[in-house]
C-alpha cells in the first residue's frame, strides 16, 4: 500500500490534517526524513509542509522571526540574518552544502532535534522562542530550551506543528560566536559545535549564554560555564574558567563520528575560545 | 497517485507511490537514466537535479513533493547538440573519469554558473568559490582539480 499525501494550501489545512492524522509524517525539505528512504517503511501518509507560504520566510521586527519552513538557503543570505545573528548565519552554512542548504528548513532540525542539530546551540545561545500551533488550542510559545527534553525527544504535541522561532537581536556589547568541529567543512555531520552570546560591560561579562551540540543526548547550555565566567574580565582567566568548569558538565559519548575523549578536549577549547 | 511534472522542458505525467525517490522516479519511470544513485543519504550529490531553480539531492526528494513542480536533469543542460558551457569544459579540461558523479557536478556546476554565483577579485577567489559551492557532489576520482578548472573557464565564458 502506498503512502496518502496531503499538500495543504493553509496553516489551518495543515493544522486539521495534523489534527486527524497524528501518525503520519510531517516532510519538509526531506534532508533527514528522506536519508535511506528506500530502506525505511513506508509512512501511512505525508502532511508535506515544502513551500507552504505561512511557514515560510525570515522577517525582523523588534525580534527576527523565521517561518519553520525557511531554509538554510534563505537564513544565510537575508540581511538581517548576516548582520545581527552571525552565528546563524555561520550555522546554517555549515549544514550540509549547498544542495542540503536549500531543502533543510529551521523546522525540521527543531522538530527533529537531534544532538547533533547543527542551528540548535545557536537558538539556545540566543534563547530563541519557538511558536507551536494546533487547531484545537491555538498557538503557543516555548522557549527552544524547554522544547528538547531528551534524545529526540520534544514537548511537541501529536496535533501540533512548529510555526516559527523569535530570536531577540544582541544589543551592542555583546559578543556572539559560533563554532562546528567536524572532518570536513561541508557535508560532515559535526564532533562538536557551539555558540555563545557574551553580554559585555567593557570587557567584563555580565551575562552569558553558552550552548554546544554533540556533547550529551541533546543541545545543551552548560549553565555551569556560564556562572564561572560572569564578573570576569574576557581574556586568559575566563578561558580558563570557562574550560574548568566544563569539565564536569558534559557526557560526551563515543561514536562513529569521534571519541568521548576527543570530543571533551574540543569542547573545552571551543568554550575556551569563546571567553578569550 | 497521480504525480505532474516539467521535467527538462516538458510536461510528464506518472503514476507512482508518493514516497517514492524523486531519483528513482526520474530513472525508473522517466526513464532518464543520466542521473546516477551515488549514497542515498544525501551525501555525496552524484544524483543532484534542479528542483523549482535550486540544486537537490533527488534521493532527498519525495515524488510526490514534485507534483506540479519543475525538475532539470543532467539530459536537460544541453540545447540540442549544443552543450551547457560547464559541460563543454568538463570534456575540454577532463573533468570527468569514471562518470558516476559527472552529472551531479554537471547540474550543480550549471546552476552557480546560471546563476552568477562564482565570483572573486581573481582566479584564486574563484576556485575558492567554486569549490565552496561545489562542495556537496563528492568525487572519488578526479582530485577535483580539473573539475575546478572547467567550471571556472565555464564562469569566464558565460560571464
Amino acid at each position: 500500500m502506498s503512502s496518502a499525501y496531503i499538500r495543504p494550501r493553509s496553516l489551518a489545512e495543515a493544522l486539521d490534517a495534523k489534527a486527524q492524522h497524528p501518525d503520519w509524517m510531517v516532510l519538509a525539505g526531506g534532508t533527514d526524513l528522506m536519508v535511506n528512504a528506500t530502506h525505511r517503511p513506508e509512512p501511512a501518509g505525508i502532511l508535506d509542509l515544502w513551500r507552504l507560504p505561512e511557514l515560510r520566510g525570515v522577517t525582523m521586527t523588534d525580534v527576527l522571526t523565521i517561518g519553520a519552513g525557511t531554509t538554510w538557503l534563505e537564513v544565510e543570505h537575508h540581511a538581517a540574518v548576516l548582520e545581527r545573528f552571525g552565528p546563524l548565519a555561520a550555522a546554517a552554512r555549515e549544514i550540509g552544502a549547498l544542495q542540503i542548504q536549500a531543502r533543510g528548513t529551521l523546522g525540521g532540525n527543531v522538530g527533529t532535534s537531534s544532538p547533533v542539530g547543527d542551528s540548535l546551540p545557536v537558538l539556545l545561545a540566543f534563547d530563541a522562542e519557538l511558536e507551536l500551533a494546533s487547531a484545537a488550542r491555538g498557538r503557543r510559545r516555548i522557549p527552544y530550551r524547554e522544547f528538547c527534553t531528551g534524545y529526540r525527544k520534544t514537548q511537541l504535541a501529536a496535533d501540533e506543528l512548529i510555526v516559527a522561532a523569535h530570536l531577540r537581536p544582541p544589543a551592542t556589547r555583546t559578543r556572539t560566536t559560533w563554532r562546528k568541529v567536524g572532518t570536513r567543512r561541508a557535508q560532515s555531520i559535526s564532533k562538536v559545535m557551539g555558540a555563545a552570546f557574551i553580554e559585555l560591560d567593557g570587557d567584563v561579562v555580565t551575562r552569558a549564554r553558552v550552548a554546544l551540540g554533540a556533547v550529551a543526548d541533546r543541545p545543551i547550555r552548560i549553565a555551569a560555564v556560564e556562572q564561572a565566567v560572569t564578573g570576569l574580565a574576557l581574556g586568559a582567566k575566563a578561558a580558563e574558567a570557562a574550560r574548568a568548569a566544563l569539565r564536569s558538565a558534559i557526557k560526551p559519548i563515543d561514536d562513529v563520528r569521534s571519541t568521548a575523549t576527543y570530543r571533551r578536549d574540543v569542547a573545552e577549547n571551543l568554550v575556551a575560545r569563546f571567553f578569550s | 497517485m497521480k504525480i505532474t511534472l516539467t521535467i527538462n522542458g516538458e510536461r510528464r505525467e506518472v503514476d507512482a507511490s508518493p514516497w517514492k525517490r524523486l531519483l528513482d522516479l526520474v530513472r525508473e519511470d522517466l526513464r532518464l537514466t543520466g542521473t546516477k544513485e551515488g549514497c542515498g543519504e544525501g551525501e555525496c550529490g552524484a544524483c543532484s537535479v534542479m528542483l523549482d531553480g535550486e540544486v537537490v539531492n533527488s534521493c532527498l526528494v519525495a515524488a510526490g513533493q514534485c507534483d506540479g513542480r519543475t525538475v532539470t536533469t543532467v539530459e536537460g543542460l544541453a540545447h540540442g547538440d549544443v552543450l551547457h558551457a560547464v559541460q563543454r569544459e568538463l570534456v575540454a579540461c577532463g573533468g570527468a573519469q569514471c562518470g558516476i558523479c559527472t552529472p551531479g557536478i554537471a547540474v550543480c556546476a550549471a546552476h552557480v554558473v546560471d546563476r552568477g554565483l562564482i565570483r572573486g577579485k581573481n582566479d584564486h577567489e574563484a576556485r575558492e568559490t567554486v569549490r565552496a559551492l561545489l562542495a556537496g557532489n563528492i568525487c572519488r576520482c578526479t582530485g577535483y582539480q580539473l573539475i575546478v578548472d572547467a567550471v571556472v573557464n565555464a564562469a569566464r565564458e558565460t560571464r
